[in-house]
């Protein structure tokens, strides 16, 4: 363990920096993908990078964007980020164990602001507890990098030919399936839940009178049906949860990009 | 894309104000676990639903033409399963993309 007062501010900080270089490696391909995406559907590349060093999130990301081309309601907008980045909630009252006496109340505002799945995995891994200049370190290079990731991406779109920027319309979902797919080979409960948002998420988009409800609320309607069941019939145990917080950054799903980088 | 620029960015700041409430509140507020199982559980299980029900029927209708996505769609499970990156699933997919679409135009 690592202490505050053995190690000067500097050494943490660059320590913290060590460890976010990979994270921000790593988000710089999915940041890419978000900018093409954004600019195919028709947002300036300005308000791609607006929205990537404002938000600093994927999956929130892409659905924002896809809420607001079609021009959807401040109140739907509203719903499905909080849907969609409720798991941040969960993530944030396990960090907030995690902090030693150095992180001043000031210094949470900033970490929650780049408290990515990512970041909140390697800092939940490290032994014992984390300070401010460590976390400082941390959350630099992913926010660099998912910036820069979206600037290059979104300005890459205007120049790149059409049957590029077509084939690079899949990567973003082509991420997502590596995401989820490992933990639900791994965990039938997983699976389940997977593949009951999937077959939801399909009648909406083919069935009739379904296929009227708008993209937003669809995604609200099947996360947290398909959650809520899995936690009915499926109830996580206790060790998998916040008693070790290390464990669930090998468990959740979108961590499981951090377990290639960070390593 | 109909949006004016003033809709953009109102639209972009809304969702910022949302996401970071989330992070920060319970991060300044909350300092004790969450004690539900059902909540803990449930919180768990959110991002799979929300990847799985944002990636499918969507990723069809990601590139020109349904086929080619499919295609794309295939080699990314495929993959995915084996367990290789982020980065080579994705990149793998899209390399399958725009061979389909050549292919498809031959066709």
């Amino acid at each position: 363990m690592i202490q505050e007062q053995f190690s000067n501010p500097r050494s943490l900080f660059l320590r913290g920096m060590r460890d976010g270089v990979p994270i921000g490696l790593g988000y710089l391909s999915v940041s890419f993908a978000f900018g093409i995406t954004a600019v195919s559907r028709g947002v300036p590349a300005w308000i791609a990078l607006l929205i990537s060093m404002t938000n600093v999130t994927s999956a929130g990301q892409l659905a924002g964007l896809d809420l607001m081309v079609i021009g959807c309601t401040m109140g739907e907008m509203i719903l499905t980020q909080c849907v969609i980045n409720m798991r941040y909630a969960l993530m944030s009252v396990s960090l907030s164990q995690k902090f030693d006496k150095s992180v001043r109340l000031c210094d949470r505002f900033l970490i929650a602001f780049c408290n990515t799945d990512e970041v909140f995995a390697v800092a939940s891994g490290q032994p014992g507890l984390v300070g401010r200049w460590y976390l400082f370190g941390l959350i630099i290079p992913p926010y660099v990098g998912w910036s820069a990731g979206t600037l290059i991406g979104s300005v890459a779109s205007g120049i790149l030919p059409e049957s590029v920027m077509a084939a690079l319309g899949i990567a973003i979902y082509g991420m997502f399936v590596a995401i989820v797919i490992p933990p639900a080979k791994t965990s039938r409960a997983v699976a389940l839940v997977l593949g009951g948002a999937v077959l939801m998420s399909c009648a909406f988009r083919y069935l009739p009178v379904l296929n009227t409800v708008s993209s937003g609320f669809v995604i609200i309607i099947c996360a947290i049906v398909a959650a809520a069941l899995g936690a009915v019939f499926a109830p996580v145990q206790e060790e998998e949860t916040t008693e070790n917080p290390a464990e669930i950054s090998q468990e959740a799903p979108v961590s499981g990009e951090t377990g290639e980088v960070s390593k | 894309m109909t949006q004016s620029i003033p809709m953009l960015i109102l639209y972009t700041l809304v969702m910022a104000g949302v996401t970071y409430l989330i992070r920060m509140v319970p991060l300044v507020l909350i300092r004790h676990p969450i004690k539900s199982r059902f909540i803990k559980s449930f919180l768990y299980y959110v991002p799979y639903a929300v990847l799985g029900a944002m990636t499918f029927p969507a990723i069809l209708y990601s590139t020109s033409h349904i086929a080619s996505a499919a295609a794309g769609l295939l080699v990314s499970v495929v993959l995915a399963f084996f367990g290789r990156g982020l980065l080579t699933v994705a990149v793998s997919a899209c390399v399958t993309v725009y061979v389909a679409e050549w292919i498809l135009l031959l066709l």
